[in-house]
């Protein structure tokens, strides 16, 4: 799955937790909680969208690695090489 | 014959719009069944009926704003005849007399409005049209209620006042909402002499146990801390019961559950606190799948009535907006709150050594005209000391 593939998916399961934001305004370098103002509970949401759609099961412990849109993006990159290499 | 009344959904509600009936006349219903949905300053709540029966007519329609405690439809007892003067009745049908084990009153509805399938011709009143092009709703999606389906007036304004799925609150929302709060937290501060506890609790235990729990989870299962603090609450709210119930008619009036209203802020702006009912009998895995229930509901529609008005205290956590201590306002006629401020790295002294711990301020505020602070001090010493064994939780 390319980059831009995989902005449009987190973009999306952003969307289903906080359905007013602008895609398009979400700048890829900023911490997502701040951003958004996204509460434990949606973060939990967001994760629980992205497995859904990617089937990806994020551990708990690998959250910080997900703070920001790029660096959610690198994050579901090396998971799906490392699910392809198995 | 009784009456099924709009309900009151808190301190702060003064009236509401029926939106939309569930049930016709003829239904049977049951307690704890869901027969309307209203819309109050709250946004759209499923409303519950309190009594086993059927049906008999319905007394408000769709569309209109009644005050609380109007009548809004008339419930018939087991075994009771129609109420007079009956609706037109449906041409009987000859039924097998063999199936009706029991006089049982024949349903005298109206079969449901079929929705005009697309492309067929629309059935309208001329003043519903003008109205419906005057309000910009698509008529073609509204069921009509009139002769042979076609859309009234009343109809065309029912549709305007219901939200469509998924769509945004209604404009003023917001405010309507804000002046709700106010309201009812304008009455607090007037009546409730409240007092203000504090402890800071080493939250270092119960953050490890989530995380040993969590590891093994897949993600639609796993915990957040919030599970955990309800479940503390109203276990310590079993050692000191005076916090639980209600100011009612200058009396303290304990409550035999344990229902804990959980403060949620909406996206968009405004709370709402509904309920987590019977939260001590349940398991800290329960009260999670309760918790992203209520929140998915609160934000998205379908809050039923018993959850806005069935709290007995109420748990607002602001810890994942940065808050380090709450001081909260008492929700009326509720006699006690209970605010969680954030998580974080402390120096904490332990066995006479200084140690870095995740340590939270837990408060409560009280009404006490209901309890001491005494008590409300073993109150937030029980909630420490169960949140340091968070395994019997």
């Amino acid at each position: 799955m390319t980059d831009d593939r995989l902005k449009t998916v987190l973009l999306e399961a952003l969307a289903s937790v906080a359905p007013e934001i602008d895609p398009g305004s979400v700048d890829p370098a900023r911490d997502l909680r701040d951003q958004l103002d996204l509460d434990s509970m949606d973060f939990l949401n967001f994760m629980i969208a992205v497995h859904e759609r990617l089937g990806i099961d994020i551990p708990e412990a690998d959250y910080p690695q997900l703070s920001t849109l790029d660096a959610a993006i690198r994050y579901l990159e090396r998971a799906q090489s490392a699910a392809g290499a198995r | 014959m009784s009456e099924f009344r709009m309900p009151s959904l808190g301190a702060d509600m003064e009236a509401g719009t029926l939106v939309e009936w569930l049930r016709k006349p003829g239904d049977p219903v049951k307690r704890g069944d869901i027969v309307a949905v209203v819309e109050t300053q709250k946004g759209a709540i499923e409303i519950e009926i309190f009594e086993d029966g059927m049906i008999d007519r319905l007394l408000v329609e769709p569309g209109r704003k009644v005050p609380v405690g109007a009548p809004l439809a008339l419930i018939r007892r087991p075994g009771e005849a129609a109420a007079a003067p009956a609706p037109p009745a449906a041409p009987p049908t000859p039924a097998p007399v063999s199936e009706l084990a029991a006089p049982i009153a024949r349903p005298v509805a109206a079969p449901p409005p079929a929705p005009v399938p697309a492309g067929a011709r629309v059935r309208i009143s001329p003043a519903a049209a003008a109205r419906a092009a005057q309000l910009g709703v698509d008529v073609a999606t509204i069921s009509g209620t009139g002769p042979d389906g076609a859309i009234a007036l009343a109809d065309v304004e029912a549709r305007a006042v219901a939200p469509a799925p998924a769509a945004a609150a209604p404009p003023g929302a917001a405010a309507a909402m804000r002046s709700a709060i106010g309201a009812a937290m304008a009455r607090s501060k007037r009546e409730i002499p409240h007092y203000y506890l504090g402890t800071a609790v080493d939250m270092g235990r119960a953050l490890a146990w989530l995380e040993e729990a969590n590891r093994n989870r897949p993600v639609t299962g796993r915990l957040l801390v919030g599970a955990l603090l309800i479940k503390a609450v109203a276990r310590a709210l079993g050692q000191v019961p005076e916090l639980n119930g209600y100011w009612r008619d200058r009396a303290f009036s304990g409550a035999a559950s344990i229902h804990i209203g959980w403060a949620i802020s909406l996206r968009g702006g405004g709370l709402i606190a509904p309920a987590i009912r019977d939260a001590d009998r349940k398991s800290v895995s329960e009260l999670m799948e309760a918790l992203r229930d209520l929140v998915k509901r609160a934000r998205g529609g379908g809050l039923r009535s018993s959850e806005l008005s069935d709290s007995t205290i109420t748990v607002t956590s602001l810890g994942d907006q940065g808050v380090e201590t709450v001081y909260g306002v008492i929700y009326p006629p509720q006699v006690a709150l209970v605010g969680f401020g954030r998580i974080a790295q402390r120096p904490w002294c332990v066995d006479g050594g200084v140690v870095a711990r995740p340590v939270m301020e837990a408060t409560l505020s009280a009404d006490h005209r209901a309890s001491d602070g005494h008590r409300g001090g073993l109150f937030l010493a029980a909630l420490d000391r169960l949140l340091q064994d968070p395994a019997s939780l």
